[in-house]
């Protein structure tokens, strides 16, 4: 690899970066002492405090302001001779399509979610440019190569959904932590301080019927002339008590579970009422906004520990009181931020409080805001690491050196005596509908699904296409964009409240239809075969879409069920990761990781676990004469993608 | 912006540093966190992976950094250091030190960087220092100049291997070492006794470096005209600890021997994994690697060997 020959490659090359987070501060970095001198760099975020342990180019002046931006004037001040241009945008906007990538020799990615990983994969497959995609996860991280037509792309292999927990789960049989977290989180915060108009599951339970869900309602509505502190109480008691002993009373539920213990304040907090008043008085009137805070107005300060269910009652109280004296013209718009300290401590006291009736163990607010927000873990040398490695990636996709492409994984206890470890890229997936021609195979029952559900469940939610368009044969079915005229919106619109059987162009068995996304200029053909029966369990959307392997759920902790809650709106009880930081992943995925890494020590075939890969043998790189074959090899790192490591700011 | 978080006991974080480090500390902890902020480390000698090192210790927030190397800037030490402004007018007459000292406290203003002037002279002896680690990155320099005293206040010393010193670091191929044996023990260790597959970046580092002394050279003060000599010192070396001279690609030493500079890219590799490995004998959480690590930008594998002659 000698360097003048590099360096000519490098000094011509045009590069896309995607994402100014943790991954794209020391990308840029290494890229401008490498030598290239012409890159584009796209992110949206803006600044925030805990980004600055890690994303070097920023300080805490910078708090608020465009990454890109920023990006771009810290690495010009040691290397003014480049040109550097930044967006600050989504890179999912119309500006930034198939034309504007085709201007690149190579786009890398230090993205952290899986929706705009998914868009530049296929802008890239569009625009045949080479993409170079990036994670990290504390130690761990990955280093992946997709060129079109000789590596896997990136959506090659299935990527995990989100997990989401059943409603009845979270309204009414918790077992785990983060079920106390989404139910205080998605449910009472939202009740108490979010939209009012929201469908909130709170309330739902199979027992008893609309009247005292309506009688519910007006138990959250603060009365004018309601002293805060006794309306504090009565929420308290509510949801802690008189709901837990509305849940008792359905013996059925409780055969095979632990029975809560209803919570009333009186109980709680014997000697304490009444000895708070004035706290509030304490903690200041000149207070900005998000320097509220329950902890600070009762002296408690280390968030690392674990408050007893007095403490926790106690901030519950207070930070309610709180909200309703120092911020009650954001009431009714608010929504749960990781960043906001008062809503994690509501959050991580109502937590506590149900996880203290369930039997399951109390968590601190380090603890509970980092399940709350989606938290991934993230260290600067890691990030430092993979841009190296991307670099390196880069360097050789630019001297189109095909048979030295590798992806790396950085483990946090080696495996073979390797720290890093090289892999030889994948062969594309013939299945897979993003780089290849294959049409997929829907199962539906077309007598009775609407257009509508194809379009969410499957297109916009399962194919990831923003901007779709359907057809059958010559004829659109649907389609999504700015220069319709009105009667097609009309048309299109009417399209989707018709069964599939009853569109102008009927869809039947052994129709096929093309999908195709202008954007991405992403096109998929779809088999469609009728189906009479679904099961309800195991097939909730009343449709399989096969052809392509779905990656299983994350977890399965809990099954699927919705029998007691008689409630559509399961998606309020999602942990869909949060967007604006590092993530993609929950805890629990990584710490599959790292059990991997971990147990992938010397005797790798010793991994256990089943892959949703074709069993393929694969060689690791090695110049030594004796190869090294991993019979299990594609099932580690299969679970590494899975789990995958994913973050990037 | 003061270092609150040392109060009498020092054992609480800030709200400050809490916040600051919240990612990292959900990776470590908050102990790991409070014996950082407690460390004190010294760096001897600034290339681009000691920048890059520099820069991964204060963003983790150890107490304070202290940097040794009086030498000025030049072309080749701006090419892989991002920690120096490439303007003229700022970095006339200023050592490498003062000025990485200026960019690095900027990224972490609770973490006190400053610079001892001093200039490691000539072979080091291992037993003048009473530290708790040292990390040689490559082979080191001198640093008798110092009492051990000076060393003393120190948890961890990092010595890098710059051109003035009597090692040399390649481009592509380095290797630093954490002090379980000291650096000299490790590279007494025979050779035979090493299992098969050894790593042959390690040997090759070996021949380097005897070249280098024998010669009497400047650590990289090498070229392509030196490759016969360093293949002839190599069957030398291989002879005399019994080793079969295929372990030693002549292919890798002709790359050793050809471009001697720091190449940017593995710069922030061999720099992370410094950073992490120092970060895990400050904090005491996870055993550092045992004890030698190597990277080739050629595979790119990064292995990790045991040259402890008691494996």
């Amino acid at each position: 690899m000698a360097s003048r020959k590099h360096l000519a490659a490098v000094k011509g090359a045009k590069v896309l970066m995607v994402g100014a987070g943790g991954i794209g501060c020391e990308l840029l970095k290494t890229l401008a002492l490498s030598g290239f001198q012409d890159i584009h760099i796209i992110d949206m975020d803006t600044i925030e405090v805990s980004n600055l342990n890690r994303q070097f180019l920023f300080r805490q002046s910078h708090v608020g302001q465009s990454k890109a931006k920023v990006a771009r004037e810290a690495v010009l001040k040691f290397r003014p001779e480049i040109s550097i241009t930044s967006y600050h945008a989504n890179v999912k906007d119309s500006d930034f399509n198939v034309d504007f990538f085709k201007q690149f020799n190579v786009v890398l990615n230090g993205l952290d979610n899986l929706d705009a990983r998914r868009h530049v994969n296929r802008l890239c497959l569009g625009a045949d440019v080479p993409l170079i995609e990036s994670g990290t996860t504390g130690f761990l991280g990955q280093v992946t190569v997709h060129v079109k037509g000789r590596t896997e792309c990136y959506e090659c292999q299935p990527k995990p959904a989100p997990k989401t927990y059943p409603v009845c789960t979270i309204t009414s049989t918790p077992s785990k932590f983060v079920h106390c977290i989404v139910w205080a989180k998605e449910l009472l915060f939202a009740k108490l301080f979010g939209d009012k108009n929201q469908a909130n599951d709170l309330n739902v339970r199979s027992s008893d019927g609309a009247s005292s869900s309506k009688q519910a309602e007006d138990v959250f509505e603060h009365r004018d002339d309601e002293d805060i502190e006794q309306y504090g109480r009565r929420i308290y008691d509510h949801v802690f008590g008189y709901n837990i002993e509305q849940a008792l009373s359905n013996e059925e539920t409780w055969k095979n579970r632990n029975r809560p213990k209803p919570m009333y304040i009186r109980d709680v907090m014997l000697n304490e009422l009444g000895q708070q008043n004035g706290s509030v008085e304490k903690n200041g009137a000149a207070n900005e906004v998000y320097s509220v805070s329950a902890m600070a107005s009762l002296g408690m300060k280390n968030p690392q520990d674990i408050w007893s269910l007095m403490e926790n009652s106690r901030v519950f109280l207070e930070a309610l009181k709180l909200f309703f004296m120092k911020r009650q013209k954001e009431i009714g718009n608010l929504t749960f931020d990781k960043d906001d300290q008062l809503a994690v401590e509501f959050v991580t006291a109502a937590a506590n409080i149900r996880a203290a009736s369930f039997g399951i163990p109390l968590h601190s607010l380090f603890e509970a805001k980092g399940i709350a927000g989606n938290i991934v873990h993230a260290v600067a040398t890691t990030n430092a690491i993979i841009a190296g490695l991307i670099v390196i990636e880069a360097i050789k996709v630019l001297q189109n050196d095909t048979k030295n492409y590798r992806m790396t994984y950085c483990l946090e206890h080696p495996a073979r005596k390797m720290l890093l470890m090289p892999v030889d890229p994948f062969e594309p997936n013939k299945s897979c509908y993003v780089c290849s021609e294959t049409p997929l195979s829907l199962e539906i029952n077309t007598h009775r699904t609407k257009l509508r559900d194809v379009v969410e469940k499957i297109v916009r939610a399962t194919l990831g296409m923003g901007l779709p368009l359907i057809m059958h044969g010559s004829a659109l079915l649907y389609e999504v964009g700015d220069d319709l005229d009105e009667d097609m919106v009309a048309n299109y619109a009417a399209n989707l409240d018709k069964v599939l059987s009853e569109l102008p162009t009927p869809v039947t068995s052994g129709t096929m239809l093309t999908i195709e996304d202008f954007l991405q200029e992403l096109s998929c053909k779809i088999n469609i075969k009728h189906r009479e029966e679904f099961d309800e369990e195991k097939e909730p959307d009343g449709m399989v879409l096969s052809g392509w392997t779905q990656a299983p759920a994350v977890a399965q902790d809990d099954k699927k069920s919705t029998a007691n809650a008689g409630s559509s709106s399961s998606a309020s009880s999602s942990m869909e990761p949060e967007k604006t930081d590092d993530i993609e992943t929950t805890p629990g995925k990584k710490r599959k990781l790292s059990e991997v890494s971990e147990s992938a020590n010397p005797e790798l075939s010793s991994v256990a676990g089943s892959s949703t890969r074709n069993p393929e043998k694969l060689e690791l790189v090695d110049d030594d004469d004796d190869l090294v074959i991993f019979d299990n090899w594609d099932s580690v790192t299969d679970k590494k993608i899975k789990c995958n490591v994913s973050s990037s700011s | 912006m003061g270092r609150l978080c040392l109060g009498m006991d020092g054992e609480e974080l800030t709200e400050q540093e809490t916040a600051l480090y919240d990612r990292q500390i959900r990776v470590w902890g908050a102990g790991a966190q409070r014996r950082l902020s407690k460390a004190h480390v010294l760096v001897c000698g600034i290339t681009g992976t000691i920048a890059e090192f520099c820069k991964n210790i204060v963003l983790a927030g150890v107490g304070s950094l202290t940097l040794v190397d009086d030498r000025v800037v030049t072309e080749d030490a701006l090419s892989a250091n991002f920690l120096i402004p490439s303007d003229e007018n700022v970095y006339a007459g200023k050592t490498l030190t003062e000025l990485c000292r200026d960019s690095l406290k900027d990224f972490n203003p609770m973490v006190r960087v400053s610079v001892e002037k001093g200039r490691p002279l000539m072979p080091l002896f291992p037993d003048i220092i009473e530290i708790k680690n040292i990390l040689h990155l490559d082979l080191t320099g001198d640093l008798s100049s110092f009492g051990s005293e000076f060393y003393g206040k120190f948890d961890v010393v990092v010595v890098s291997c710059c051109s003035f010193t009597t090692k040399k670091k390649n481009e592509e191929t380095i290797e630093c070492e954490l002090h379980y044996p000291s650096f000299e023990e490790s590279i007494s260790v025979p050779w035979k006794s090493f299992p098969r597959r050894f790593s042959k970046q390690y040997f090759a580092m070996r021949v380097i470096e005897r070249f280098e002394e024998a010669e009497q050279r400047k650590p990289g003060e090498l070229s392509i005209a030196d490759l016969p000599a360093v293949l002839k010192l190599k069957k030398e070396l291989c002879e005399a600890q019994s080793l079969n001279e295929s372990h030693i690609p002549n292919a890798l030493l002709e790359r050793l021997v050809t471009d001697t500079r720091e190449f940017p890219p593995v710069c922030p590799i061999i720099g992370g994994i410094l950073g992490q490995e120092v970060i895990k004998t400050i904090s005491e959480k996870g055993d550092p690697v045992k004890n030698f690590f190597f990277f080739d930008a050629m595979d790119g594998k990064g292995i990790i060997e045991d040259v402890s002659g008691n494996p």
